[in-house]
């Protein structure tokens, strides 16, 4: 019953902010390398007029001292956890896992195989699935970019490889110039966009995904309210995470629920994970990608 | 850390800023320096701002509109309501024998309520144009000087405890001057309670969330 609320990874520090973590269903951590890392040289967020760029670059403690650490008092909250694990080669994704196996307090583990602000790891994302799926027993959500053509292409390689769920998605790569030097407001440049604009990418994402593989799927992308949640819903989302909107609203996710409720409720929905049956397609109108065709 | 909506009470004009002053709700003002995220209408992100002043039922906070954000916030009418959230991170400490405040511009900004604390303490404040040094009228005990002036040309040879906020270059020449100045210092911020990663300042040797830092630091910036 109901639409899980999750936060995005990387928008919320449930140490820092144990409050407003508790409103959550799922506490999603910031992506844990193997290695600590000091991320990226400020400046490293600059708001645009419909959203928000940033450039972060996976700060972190390093998967010992996330281990050693954190997790500990992150159990103490008694919200579920989902770890995030990120990474620049397969041997990376697998050391984290391979550490996290053996930690009873995470249920999921989230592989960030998309990451705007980081080099990417050489290997497919299906190859660094696959390596960490053989680390590993618990369920595994790989999180993919909207910033490929064919993004259900992805979604059937990453669960052939051994995804139990997808996280729909990350943010997209963007750039925002100063008004008056034209230079780039942030330090790297180029940052990760997310907000308000990027939820028609999401949407789009997760209904593509919906269609082409049958795996639990976790929406998000400028999710503001309960309509946005229930959107992502109605095209193939069973939970809903929050991102850019903590920022501004950190208790946005009581709001979000009451919201979710009742707009299924005016919709005469019991349940508001019934309103998947509202979004239909015709078949032969449906955007088709490569899984029909490889021609 | 509370997220209410406040009801805008007053909004006046000091020179080239404004005084929005906001119903309090359950908020409470806090320490000096420490700051609020006041929602930006029409905007993504809320903008941070340290209390200005704290009148019974009030909160207030001196606005420079230079932006999209500062604008809207400049632009609110009595009886509109905007979203707040705090007080947020670490204030100024205020165990203090000798207080000397020392400003610049809109960085003035939380010298009202802290001056209260303490007593109406000295103060030196700089601005740029004898329009911006409208602001000191806030500040009691203020001594002003205007550009070219820098206030570190005018900072007394034993400043004492000084406690400081204006811009990066003032800042940085005090701390070279005075080196266990508490200094409240400002970043780009997304969120304001160490959710977003965004306001780091470089902390010996190592990136630190100025929202959980600071934004009053008396190491400062290595």
């Amino acid at each position: 019953m109901g639409v899980p609320l999750l936060n995005a990874s990387g928008c919320l520090d449930a140490l820092a902010a144990p409050d407003v973590a508790k409103t959550l269903d799922v506490f999603v951590t910031k992506t844990i390398t193997p290695l600590p890392r000091e991320g990226n040289p400020p400046v490293r967020i600059a708001e645009t007029e419909h959203g928000m760029l940033n450039s972060i670059g996976l700060q972190g403690p390093g998967i010992d001292a996330f281990v050693s650490e954190h997790l500990p008092r992150l159990a103490e909250l008694g919200v579920e956890l989902w770890v995030s694990v990120g990474g620049f080669s397969a041997d990376d994704y697998e050391l984290c896992c391979e550490r996290l196996d053996r930690e009873e307090r995470v249920s999921v583990i989230e592989l960030n195989l998309s990451c705007p602000n980081v080099e990417e790891a050489p290997e497919a994302a299906a190859q660094l699935v696959a390596a960490a799926r053989a680390t590993t027993d618990k369920p595994l959500y790989a999180k993919l970019s909207p910033a490929q053509w064919d993004v259900a292409a992805a979604a059937r390689a990453v669960v052939d490889a051994g995804a139990d769920g997808l996280s729909l998605v990350n943010t997209i790569r963007g750039l925002a110039l100063d008004a008056v030097s034209l230079r780039p407001r942030l330090a790297r440049a180029v940052g990760g966009y997310s907000g308000p604009a990027l939820k028609p990418i999401a949407l789009a994402c997760v209904h593509v995904c919906a269609t082409t593989v049958d795996v639990p799927i976790v929406g998000m992308g400028g999710v503001a309210s309960g309509l946005d949640a229930l959107e992502l819903v109605a095209v193939g989302a069973s939970a809903v995470a929050l991102g850019t909107v903590l920022f501004a609203d950190p208790l946005a996710a009581e709001r979000i629920r009451a919201e979710i409720d009742a707009e299924a409720r005016a919709r005469g929905l019991a349940d508001p994970a019934d309103v998947r049956s509202a979004f239909v397609v015709q078949p032969e109108n449906m955007l088709q990608m490569r899984k029909n065709s490889n021609a | 850390m509370r997220h209410e909506k406040l009801r805008v009470m007053a909004n006046e004009p000091i020179g080239p800023y404004r005084l929005v002053r906001l119903g309090r709700s359950r908020l409470e003002p806090g320490t000096p320096g420490q700051f609020f995220m006041l929602e930006a209408p029409g905007r993504p992100l809320p903008r941070p701002f340290s209390l200005c002043v704290a009148p019974p039922g009030e909160l207030g906070f001196l606005v420079d509109p230079i932006g999209p954000g500062t604008v809207a916030i400049a632009a609110l009418e009595p009886g509109e309501e905007i979203a707040a959230t705090g007080p947020l991170g670490h204030g100024f400490d205020l165990d203090v024998e000798r207080p000397l405040l020392v400003g610049g511009g809109i960085g003035i900004a939380p010298f009202p309520y802290l001056s209260e604390q303490l007593g109406a303490p000295r103060a030196l404040l700089g601005f740029r144009t004898a329009h911006h040094a409208q602001a000191a009228a806030l500040v009691p005990n203020a001594e002003v000087v205007l550009d070219p002036t820098l206030v570190t040309d005018a900072l007394p040879d034993e400043p004492g405890d000084v406690l400081a906020c204006g811009p990066e270059p003032m800042l940085d020449a005090l701390e070279r001057i005075v080196p266990d100045a508490q200094l409240a210092r400002e970043a780009p911020m997304a969120c304001g309670y160490g959710a977003c990663y965004g306001c780091v300042v470089p902390v010996n040797g190592g990136y630190k969330r100025l929202c959980l830092e600071g934004p009053v630091l008396r190491t400062g910036p290595s």
